[in-house]
């Protein structure tokens, strides 16, 4: 008998040939940035370009479907940068971008496929009908391509109103909104697929779509998506860390809050039939909870490290830092009781709904009622 | 029994209590809120204005102004901090045991009641099969204790995943590590010095040479967040600490200079960068560093870091040309001014303080009407007091260059009495060559006697009707109604008409006053510009809308509470920058600490502990198999699945 073949297989002999084709892609990529752009780039952001590489390589082969979406966000996005030839004026004239590929348009595709994506995973759940959520998820898929397609080509066309205006798009309420759809539409996704239920999309999309209906109205009533040049205390490599590690954060906390909604329902033996068992909800939220947890620290640490670079001290009691921590205790006081004292149930669950309400006034509230050092996303 | 636990005992069971530590963590969250409800470390005047003298009080005496560094406060942190100690202490040794350990000592009774357990009967030979059953665990990751029971039985005792335990080590410590970083570059040390009278907050405007011992925190100060600002060309080596209500001096152990502070701007008018180049001088350098800092790039010298913090004004030279607004003629004259000085205007009882308190060169303001327009540069303004013999002040705010407003061009300059208050704006109509003089001429056209007559004596002509009487009537008529509005403005002709109009013709008084008024200011406009020899003002709707602005603003300037207007003309620029100048001695615990964290967090959430049996017994040819893990949860199912199939093949 041999034990030999039931042992896990060593993680590198598990890659497939397509696998490796990506990872090539990936690092030509990189290696093509760094020798056109390395002159305006300092050691910390070379090192990131080149840990992009090596992060989105291991999560493509962890997970193929990222690596399609990569592929995918990748030729979308150097399709609409080709097309511009190097003129902002393009994205009104040019078919292309006018319709699928100019930030504005690929980010309304986001906006409205999410909104579809919705819909359709509550029919499903109606229907009971894998078909109908094999579609949403499909969508769900759409939306997070056209969003990164959106978000990728804005990082290019802030290049073309200005070098010096130039900035990745993750510097103000807008631009970190998109983030927060796309991020807590992948944590989903992954769920979705390793849970192997369709049936929670309709709720999580339901956070997802409360703010593709602030990015709308920040859209028309605000005019708040016109590209902003950075002001001199977010212009530094930190951002490029600290925001999406935040945003991985807040993601996870409003996905752990709505299946916690889905939990507090099946509990009352509403829609309990068509929602997973309560033993899965509670395990999702569990997960997605440390996963949250795990970010928003590290997220937390970035930004102080941040702070004493930027305002002579890793932590003033400013309101977002103190609102950070606030989070912070409420998540570990959470994982406490689940983790050391096992407890389960109801309470944690209405736990994480609260404490979508505390995650919003941090990221939110704060920029709107209060004021300190950190106001640079002001409503 | 249990004997009962001594008091002691009960104390420490609390405190290291879990049940002890999350109601820490939720006091610690709830009190943290206050503080960001609460401005901090605000100026105290500014509470006592919004709150009271009462509720300010209050404020204070529960540390509410600067909550985060209240003695409340760091007791709950130094609660957190013993009771994080405590538990560490307290759980470290079972971790370890646990990390360690193999329990087999697990008996087969107790392995059978296991949630996840199974037994197998195989027809192979038990000796081989427990070859192939190590070989398949230790392919698994699983390490594993072998103990031969005295029935004869074997029983392999299996673990994978217990540095999980080691998680709990590092997040707890990690707590302690950083709570120990932030008291080192807390104020305790300060604190416990003021309360024994060894330093003293001090709280006069003096300079910083005459503040006295008491107040100076030395150059071996182990951590401080001091600010520093300089004037361009000018150098220092202290800095200042605020403290409540005062602040303490702290010498450095080096000299600042600068030499040149920048902005620069974006297209748009915002800021783009703020550098400072800098000297630092110090005898134990053989030469000077020159460096330049900016936002986010500070510089470190002897372990303080050097951070851009913000800017103002270093006395930068401002030239005016002051109108006199109380002279019979018009007058105006140059007078400089240095901004944080004084100067002096009138003589007497009539004698002005001029304080100049500050200049700005870039002011970025909306003024489109509906407020959706774009905010874009209106060039500089200075701000400045006027005070009075008595000391009372009005702080004045003047633009150098004309604003434009609802499309048309104003020399705007704000005027309130004390600074709670709004600006309230005075705006005088820019001339067609974009100037003040117009206004002013007119003004003084409007003041003049002889002027005020030939003004009357001309719009009398050009009346229809040619009864000498009647015209000599109206042009009096109009002489009193110019006198009245130069001694009154608006309010002083109401008070006419109130008085010699009834009731119901009121209305239509005032309206026929005001298009006298007008046409009146429209000649006497006429006639200023002959004596300045300039053409006659244009006949449109230009000049109807300049006059009527105009007579507006000689209106506002009854309330503009002084009879000189500051016209700024020209200014030599001169800006200090603001330095926070930081020692921090905590940091790189704080960091070791972050790193703790998330290592530790990371190996509690992802290193999942499993403790696996297999009791192998010859005489039955049985094979039992249980599970455990320390967290009861549906991958725990999965893989004892997973390893109940692979068993179940390897035993066949």
């Amino acid at each position: 008998m041999n034990t030999s073949m039931m042992a896990p297989t060593p993680f590198w002999q598990t890659l497939t040939k397509f696998d490796w084709v990506y990872a090539l892609l990936l690092l030509a990529g990189g290696v093509f940035s760094y020798h056109q752009y390395a002159g305006y780039m300092d050691v910390y952001e070379v090192s990131f370009l080149f840990g992009a590489v090596a992060l989105f390589s291991y999560l493509g082969w962890r997970w193929n479907a990222i690596a399609r979406l990569v592929l995918g966000v990748a030729v979308l996005s150097l399709l609409g940068v080709v097309s511009y030839h190097g003129d902002l004026a393009s994205s009104s004239q040019q078919f292309l971008l006018k319709f699928l590929l100019a930030s504005q348009s690929a980010i309304m595709w986001m906006n409205v496929l999410f909104v579809l994506a919705m819909l359709t995973y509550w029919l499903a759940l109606f229907q009971r009908s894998e078909f109908t959520a094999k579609v949403a998820s499909a969508l769900t898929w759409a939306a997070t391509l056209f969003g990164f397609v959106g978000l990728m080509v804005r990082w290019y066309e802030s290049y073309l109103i200005a070098p010096d205006i130039g900035h990745i798009p993750i510097s103000n309420l807008y631009e970190v909104f998109i983030l927060f759809c796309l991020i807590t539409s992948l944590l989903y996704l992954h769920y979705e697929q390793t849970f192997k239920t369709r049936q929670l999309g309709g709720f999580v999309l339901i956070v997802i779509n409360a703010a593709v209906g602030f990015i709308l109205w920040y859209t028309f009533d605000r005019h708040a998506n016109e590209i902003q040049p950075l002001v001199p205390a977010l212009q530094s490599y930190w951002m490029k860390i600290h925001v999406p590690a935040n945003f991985i954060g807040y993601g996870a906390f409003s996905l752990a809050a709505m299946v916690a909604g889905a939990y507090l329902l099946v509990q009352r033996g509403i829609l309990s039939s068509r929602l997973p068992a309560m033993h899965v909800l509670d395990d999702l939220m569990y997960k997605a909870i440390a996963v949250g947890f795990a970010f928003f620290t590290i997220a937390t640490i970035l930004g102080a490290m941040w702070a004493a670079e930027a305002w002579g001290g890793y932590w003033s009691w400013d309101p977002k830092e103190t609102w950070a921590l606030i989070v912070w205790l409420n998540y570990a006081a959470w994982l406490h009781l689940r983790l050391m004292k096992g407890l389960r149930g109801a309470m944690l669950a209405w736990w994480a709904l609260v404490g979508l309400l505390v995650t919003t006034f941090a990221f939110l509230g704060v920029n709107m009622f209060l004021s300190g050092l950190h106001s640079y996303g002001t409503l | 029994m249990k004997s009962p636990a001594s008091l002691q005992q009960r104390v420490y069971e609390l405190l290291s209590s879990m049940r002890f530590a999350v109601s820490l963590l939720t006091l610690l969250g709830i009190a943290s809120i206050i503080g960001t409800v609460l401005k901090q470390n605000e100026p105290y005047q500014n509470y006592i204005i919004k709150f009271g003298q009462f509720w300010f009080e209050l404020f204070e005496l529960l540390g509410l102004l600067d909550v985060y560094h209240a003695a409340w406060f760091l007791m709950i942190l130094l609660f957190l901090v013993i009771s994080t100690s405590l538990c560490v202490l307290r759980n470290t040794p079972v971790m370890i045991k646990e990390w360690k350990a193999y329990k087999e000592h697990a008996t087969e009774k107790s392995l059978r009641l296991f949630s996840h357990y199974r037994s197998f009967n195989t027809p192979q030979p038990l000796a081989q099969v427990e070859a192939h059953l190590t070989e398949y665990l230790t392919g698994q990751g699983y390490t594993y204790k072998r103990k031969p029971l005295e029935s004869g039985d074997v029983l392999v005792a299996a673990k994978s995943g217990t540095h999980q335990r080691l998680g709990y080590i590092f997040t707890h410590a990690a707590i302690v590590v950083i709570c120990f970083g932030g008291l080192l570059d807390g104020n305790l040390p300060f604190k416990v010095q003021e309360l024994l009278g060894l330093k003293k907050v001090e709280t006069l405007d003096i300079p910083a040479s005459k503040v006295p011992e008491v107040s100076r925190l030395g150059v071996n100060n182990l951590s401080f967040r001091a600010n520093m600002t300089l004037p361009e060309g000018e150098r220092d080596n202290i800095a200042f600490v605020r403290v409540r209500d005062g602040y303490l001096v702290q010498d450095l152990p080096f000299t600042v200079t600068l030499k040149d502070f920048r902005i620069e701007h974006y297209p748009t008018g915002m800021p783009k960068s703020f550098e400072s180049d800098i000297v630092i001088t110090d005898s134990d350098l053989a030469k000077p560093i020159e460096t330049t800092i900016r936002v986010n790039h500070p510089f470190i010298y002897k372990g303080i870091a050097i951070y851009q913090s913000d800017f103002q004004d270093g006395g930068s030279k401002l030239r005016f040309r002051l109108w006199n607004l109380a002279a019979n003629n018009l007058n105006s004259n140059d007078i400089d001014g240095v901004v944080l000085r004084k100067g002096f205007l009138g003589e007497g009882d009539a004698k002005l303080t001029v304080e100049f308190n500050e200049f700005r060169q870039f002011n970025i303001l909306n003024l489109s009407s509906d407020g959706k327009g774009k905010p874009r540069n209106v060039g500089p303004n200075t701000t400045y007091k006027l005070r009075n013999a008595s000391g009372q002040a009005r702080e004045y705010v003047n633009y150098m260059q004309p604003l434009q407003l609802d499309g048309r061009s104003y020399f705007v300059s704000g005027m309130r009495e004390t600074v709670q208050e709004e600006f309230k704006y005075l705006r005088i109509p820019a001339d067609d060559a974009l100037e003040i003089t117009g206004f002013m001429a007119l003004r003084q056209a409007m003041r003049d006697e002889q002027m005020m007559q030939q003004v009357a004596s001309r719009l009398a002509q050009q009346a229809p009707g040619d009864k000498p009487a009647l015209k000599a009537q109206f042009e009096q008529s109009l002489l009193q109604l110019l006198r009245t509005f130069k001694k009154g403005g608006y309010s002083a002709l109401s008070q006419v008409i109130e008085t010699a109009v009834p009731k119901n013709q009121r209305e239509q008084a005032a309206q026929m006053y005001l298009k006298l008024l007008n046409a009146a200011a429209l000649e006497a406009y006429n006639l200023s510009r002959e004596a300045r020899h300039l053409g006659k003002a244009d006949d449109g709707q230009v000049t109807a809308v300049f006059i009527q602005d105009s007579l507006n603003a000689m209106n506002d300037l009854f309330f503009y509470g002084t009879p000189y207007y500051f016209e700024l003309t020209n200014y030599e620029l001169k800006q200090a920058s603001g330095f926070q100048l930081t020692r921090s001695p905590g940091q790189n615990w704080v960091y070791l600490g972050s790193v703790m964290l998330v290592v530790g967090i990371f190996a509690m959430f992802y290193i999942r502990e499993r403790r696996l049996w297999l009791l192998i017994k010859p005489q039955q040819q049985e094979v039992v198999l249980a599970m455990s893990s320390n967290r009861k949860n549906m991958d725990l199912d999965a893989d004892f699945e997973s390893k109940r199939q692979h068993i179940a093949v390897l035993l066949q």
